[in-house]
């Protein structure tokens, strides 16, 4: 199948949102969808790839399908509330806890 | 760009992810530093092709893309549960410069390697980084016979901003590519400080 055949066709995520690479998605817990929610096969695969928070790269890599795609089927399970969507830090100050988490992991490596 | 972002969700327990790139001409040992110090693992991207480049099936006044599907790789370390470095190698080529801003967006910093028979090779990521104002250092790889030159001789050679770091290193041993990446991330933290110091006050005349 052509990878985006799996999203009728859509390269951008429905929402517009941009979903970073290493942003960790994680499905919600007693999920209820909406009436009016259709879920394919390749959302379902994706919805049980995280039941555990991953990130989206890890995601793409482990079920074998384009970044691209898995992106607009993210978006699509996001908009139906079945998945949350946990931006990687950008706010300064967590910014450099991370920064020197990562320094500290390093040096220990 | 610009971006809309998702709201950021406080949760019970999100791991956090570090995101760092490895730029460089062809052949200059990126895929070889990633594999190194970190686990590779496959990713599947699409590169976007307008049919106006590909030349048939024209349908006359319909913007039609077509995709096709890249390989690439990227590295992965995890520390600990809830803590994991990801590596990105950046595609050489200039049909990928599309995916230039999706790999940087949000990446920590970036080690841009050069190899001193080729010092221009690492001239466009020099430049991409410098006009981003991702933080930066550049990495030489000693390969077996390349002249050796002194860091500074390569920070003169390259033109590089004053303080940007410049290292040797030897991409195929651990502890090498390990003082690399420690020393992106010292140059970040410093860079991240410094920013903060200078936020709400005016810049220095001249």
């Amino acid at each position: 199948m052509r990878p985006y055949a799996m999203t009728k066709g859509r390269t951008e995520p429905a929402s517009g949102a941009y979903i970073g690479l290493i942003d960790v998605v994680a499905a919600v817990a007693h999920l209820r969808l909406p009436a009016d929610a259709r879920l394919s096969r390749e959302h379902r695969r994706v919805l049980s790839h995280c039941r555990q928070p991953i990130t989206v790269v890890d995601l793409a890599s482990d079920i074998d399908l384009p970044v691209g795609v898995v992106r607009v089927l993210l978006s699509d399970l996001s908009q139906y509330g079945a998945l949350r969507v946990v931006a990687t830090s950008r706010e300064p100050v967590s910014h450099e806890r991370l920064l020197r988490d990562v320094l500290d992991a390093l040096q220990a490596l | 760009m610009h971006y809309r972002h998702f709201d950021t969700v406080e949760a019970e327990v999100m791991p956090a992810a570090a995101k760092i790139l490895i730029a460089g001409g062809f052949g200059v040992g990126k895929t070889t530093l990633v594999g190194t110090i970190s686990e590779i693992r496959p990713l599947r991207t699409e590169e976007m092709l307008s049919d106006r480049s590909i030349g048939v099936d024209d349908i006359s006044g319909v913007d039609r893309k077509t995709t096709t599907t890249v390989a690439m790789d990227f590295g992965r370390i995890t520390f600990r549960a809830d803590l994991t470095m990801y590596l990105f190698g950046t595609p050489g080529q200039e049909r990928f410069w599309f995916m230039w801003d999706d790999l940087a967006y949000g990446a920590v910093g970036a080690v841009v390697m050069a190899d001193t028979r080729r010092l221009a090779d690492c001239f466009a990521a020099v430049d991409y980084f410098e006009h981003r104002g991702t933080p930066f250092i550049v990495a030489v790889n000693c390969f077996d016979g390349a002249p050796t030159y002194q860091p500074e001789d390569v920070q003169i050679a390259l033109d590089l901003v004053p303080g940007t770091p410049v290292v040797l290193c030897d991409a195929r041993h651990r502890d090498s590519v390990k003082n690399v990446l420690v020393t992106l991330i010292r140059h970040a933290i410093a860079k991240s400080s410094a920013n903060r110091e200078y936020q709400g006050r005016p810049l220095p005349a001249g």
